[in-house]
């Protein structure tokens, strides 16, 4: 075979190329290097049970892919047609090659499947005693969270403290999400019309990404969130932060205050609650704004420029979004979005 | 020269009417396997542009929601109207000559599903010249298909085109059971079929049972659409979760349907080019069977994330471990044929070795998502992609891409180009690999499936850029095999009756085969007819027929029957009563007229 030997020169170097860049990728996601939404970091009860059960599997199967892939790998070589290859003996089977080679496999899922049958009873959503209850109610595309220990309501990025066990009562009020931020566990599918849960405890302080994983409509990839995990006593000044009224009109400044009446004036009211101010149900509590990271769940910063872009035209940000586009000159704008700010 | 020309017009139109109207199940085979091709051609460049969109975050080459049309439309073309229909294209031209038959069981309903199928397969692409293709996923979770929540006539594209689909599929699936059951040459016992035709048999098997169930779960959707019923509204009483168990016990099955087949294609490959017959010929069939049979009860294994809590999510994860067993003992044993033998890598050889070393990764990957803990960690992000495209492009598309360059000579009469076919294998594997393979990691380090963009933050650009450049590899692959069937067209090689000394009946005639197939019916003796029972050595059979062959004329009306499906499709669409009134009247008459069509032509 001709063909066989002039593209056998040409092979190494594409195969070692494209292995290269394969080995790139493993280490750089072995690394931990900066994965804000890793289900390989985690950092939480929840996170590292499935963390140590996945690594279980893992060296399973890659045991499994070494043997297998070498016993491929040594009989194309060892068996490849030669002008010295005879007439192959004609063996039609083995009982006991059989036998083994479907005994060997059982054997290897007995090992995963004790560890998964152990951590799905361990991981299974029931919370401890005592533990922060959080209501979690899913939107197209946003995040809605309640905490009836302390009354207080926000949206697209929650609190928690470290250490603490939370226990998460999720439902929806439209189609189907996923409640997923990997750092602390695993995705529970929200639902209309039913009550799942998530349980977990956070171990260390700091910010994890999140976002739904259910395709839930047009802006399904723009449903993101923030999970802040508080120390005892940042987690106590955010509650105090969230019950605390709004600033009152007058300590406003000027711009602020032309907000304020555009916020008034320009429909925000009908769907979104500030606290003393309105008291829509429809979009986000804003009462407390000002004092999240991000906006618009979690696809912009917070910041005046982040909301400049997101009030100028909420549906170029979030195709499909609810909030429609209000004519607004870009100094209204930028006062609706110092209003905003303000409110922490 | 003057009257060459309206002769030459006369011919092609007679050409195409003989086409139209073909009962012939090679001609038949040909049809699906040229449109089951174009549809994955289109299911590949609508992944190209999603690759393209993903190769850094906020590409801005597409809106939103038409990249949600676009992952809707590659998975529902892709499982629908490219795996499935291609491997029927094998189904057809393969299996009744290896059974030693002159044609199918029923001939004209072969023709039936073809039409219904390439009409479905363009009713739901039409959806695309209107601006309203599919884009509620190719799984269409209720209550996102609900009026309420998809009020455009998207859905209803699709879940009308997949019932005419299922229609197609069941009625091919019920004519190769018979086929199978009744057509046999003398003295093919059950034992002795060749693989590819067992595995056919088993995946028909599956179509007849799994397609009724989701056509009940599409029934249910179009109802609640259309005529404002609630089987998934959860306001009125419904249950969202209904559709997911509905869909899921077709879905799981349907995956069977969609790997067996190419394994049967593997089982013919590897024991024609390593010279020795199938290790475990008895283990690899009843591992087939008893894949079949465990699909059934696995499907909760696709809603590990919904909560059904510990003890369903136990015994699904048992039950799906347990698939494992008798898939890694196929593999087994495909490892076992080769070993001893004298392995000839011809592209088709080199496409089944492709994808055993392919699938053993997809189905370790499978296994570590039977494991719901970890699954609720992978599933719904690119982990699972991963997954699923080592397994149905690693696995089904490279075992029928075997197929095409095995069987080729038989269906044309010419060799494909060896040479050709070997940039198209290395460019499809690597391309393959550098897509697939980074996508394990960009799932695990946190990208959910479906997002049309994702956070800079991720840290997954360079990933998701080499996965793309990936899949251009793998679409270079695909050009050049549509160069190599051009050069072959042009040049390729004339075939002998059995260029490859396969050991199967289909060898046995002149490639490609007369129309009547057999020039005598073959009595069978061995599971190997064409090689001696011990030691290859090819066996030819008689030439040419002793007395005439009686076969039957085509005929339009499956055609006709067909059409009258689509029209009376249209006018539930468009909400037309006189369209769907004169659909229906199309059907009757085209049933009739059939019916009542005299067999002798």
């Amino acid at each position: 075979m001709d063909a066989q030997t002039t593209h056998r020169r040409g092979r190494p170097r594409i195969l070692l190329g494209a292995a290269a860049a394969i080995l790139v990728i493993a280490l750089s996601a072995c690394s931990g290097g900066d994965f804000p939404q890793s289900s390989l970091h985690p950092t939480s009860d929840f996170g590292r049970d499935i963390d140590a059960l996945y690594r279980t599997i893992l060296w399973w199967a890659i045991g499994v892919f070494v043997v297998v892939e070498a016993a491929l790998v040594v009989t194309i070589i060892k068996f490849r047609q030669r002008r010295s290859s005879k007439a192959p003996q004609q063996v039609h089977g083995s009982t006991l090659l059989e036998i083994s080679w479907t005994l060997a496999p059982a054997v290897v899922l007995i090992f995963i499947a004790v560890p998964t049958i152990r951590t799905i009873f361990r991981t299974d959503g029931t919370a401890p005693e005592g533990a922060l209850q959080v209501e979690v109610i899913a939107h197209q595309w946003w995040w809605e969270f309640h905490y009836p220990e302390f009354g207080v309501v926000t949206a697209n990025e929650m609190h928690v403290p470290v250490g603490r066990p939370v226990a998460l009562a999720m439902t929806s009020k439209d189609v189907i999400h996923s409640f997923w931020a990997p750092k602390l566990g695993g995705k529970r599918d929200v639902m209309p019309g039913r009550t799942t849960h998530i349980a977990f405890s956070a171990d260390s302080v700091g910010e994890v990404y999140g976002q739904c994983a259910e395709f839930c409509g047009e802006s399904h990839a723009n449903m993101r969130m923030r999970v802040v995990v508080d120390d005892s006593t940042g987690f106590e000044a955010w509650v105090a932060q969230q019950l605390a009224p709004p600033a009152p009109a007058e300590t406003l400044s000027e711009q602020e205050q032309q907000g304020l009446d555009l916020y008034r004036t320009r429909g925000c009211i009908a769907c979104h609650t500030v606290e003393g101010v309105s008291a829509g149900v429809i979009g986000p509590n804003l009462s407390h704004v000002g004092g999240r990271s991000t906006i618009a769940s979690s696809i912009l910063p917070n910041t005046a420029e982040g909301l400049a872009r997101w009030l100028s035209d909420p549906p170029a940000e979030k195709p499909g979004s609810l909030m429609p586009r209000m004519p607004m000159t870009e100094d209204e704008v930028a006062a609706l979005a110092a209003y905003l700010l303000s409110l922490n | 020269m003057a009257s060459s020309a309206p002769a030459d017009a006369m011919t092609l139109r007679s050409r195409i009417w003989s086409w139209v109207t073909t009962t012939d199940h090679k001609r038949i085979g040909i049809l699906y396997g040229v449109s089951a091709f174009a549809f994955f051609m289109l299911g590949g460049f609508e992944a190209l542009i999603m690759r393209l969109q993903l190769s850094g975050p906020d590409a801005g080459i597409v809106s939103a929601d038409t990249y949600n049309q676009l992952f809707t439309m590659h998975g529902t073309t892709m499982v629908f109207l490219a795996v499935m229909p291609l491997s029927a294209a094998f189904f057809n031209f393969v299996v009744p000559l290896q059974i030693g038959a002159r044609d199918v069981a029923f001939p004209r309903l072969n023709a039936f599903s073809y039409w219904v199928f390439l009409l479905g397969g363009l009713f739901m692409n039409v959806s695309f010249l209107v601006g309203a293709a599919p884009n509620a996923g190719w799984f269409g979770y209720a209550n996102l298909t609900s009026a309420q929540f998809s009020p455009g006539v998207n859905v209803d594209f699709w879940a009308i085109g997949l019932q005419i689909l299922g229609i197609a599929s069941i009625a091919a699936g019920i004519n190769f059971i018979v086929t199978i059951v009744n057509l046999r040459a003398p003295g093919m016992r059950l034992m002795r079929m060749p693989v590819f035709t067992w595995m056919t048999l088993v995946t028909q098997f599956i179509v007849v049972t799994a397609f009724p169930v989701i056509t009940v779960a599409l029934v249910f959707l179009m109802f609640d659409r259309t005529f404002g019923t609630n089987f998934y509204s959860v306001a009125a009483g419904g249950e969202v979760l209904l559709w997911q168990h509905l869909f899921w016990l077709f879905g799981h099955p349907e995956v069977y349907i969609l790997i067996l087949p190419a394994m049967g294609i593997v089982s013919e490959v590897i024991p024609t080019f390593s010279r020795k017959p199938l290790f475990g010929y008895a283990v690899v069939v009843y591992s087939g069977l008893l894949i079949a049979i465990l699909g059934w009860g696995v499907w909760a294994h696709h809603m590990f994330q919904v909560g059904l809590g510990p003890i369903a999510d136990s015994v699904f994860a048992a039950t799906t471990m347990l698939i494992a067993i008798p898939t890694g003992v196929k593999i087994f044993n495909w490892i076992a044929t080769m070993w001893g033998g004298k392995l000839n890598f011809t592209t088709a050889m080199l496409f089944s070795v492709g994808f055993i070393a392919m699938f053993i990764i997809g189905g370790l990957s499978g296994v570590m998502h039977s494991s719901p803990p970890a699954d609720l960690q992978q599933t719904d992000t690119y982990f699972v992609v991963a997954h699923f495209h080592y397994v149905l492009v690693g696995g089904a598309v490279l075992g029928l891409f075997s197929g095409i360059y095995y069987w080729w000579p038989k269906v044309f009469g010419r060799m494909l180009s060896e040479s050709i076919g070997k940039w198209h294998f290395w460019l499809t594997v690597i391309g393959a690999n550098l897509t697939f393979f980074p996508m394990h990691f960009i799932g695990l380090l946190g990208m959910p499936r479906r997002i049309y963009t994702y956070d800079a933050a991720l840290g997954l650009d360079t990933m998701n850029l080499v996965a793309t450049i990936g899949a251009f590899a793998m679409a270079l692959g695909s050009l050049v095999f549509v160069g190599n069937v051009l050069w072959t067209w042009r040049k390729g090689e004339a075939a002998d009756a059995n260029p490859w000394d396969g050991a199967m009946l289909e060898w046995a005639m002149p490639s490609p085969p007369p129309v009547y197939n057999f020039s005598v019916i073959p009595t069978v003796k061995s599971r190997l007819p064409l090689w001696s029972e011990d030691g290859y050595e090819p066996k030819p059979l008689p030439e040419d027929p002793p007395g005439p062959i009686h076969l039957p004329g085509g005929s339009y009306w499956p055609f006709v029957t067909a059409v009258g499906i689509i029209v009376a499709a249209a006018g539930l669409l468009t909400g037309s009563l006189w369209v769907a009134l004169a659909g229906i009247g199309v059907l009757v008459v085209g049933i009739y007229a059939w019916a009542l069509e005299p067999f002798e032509v």
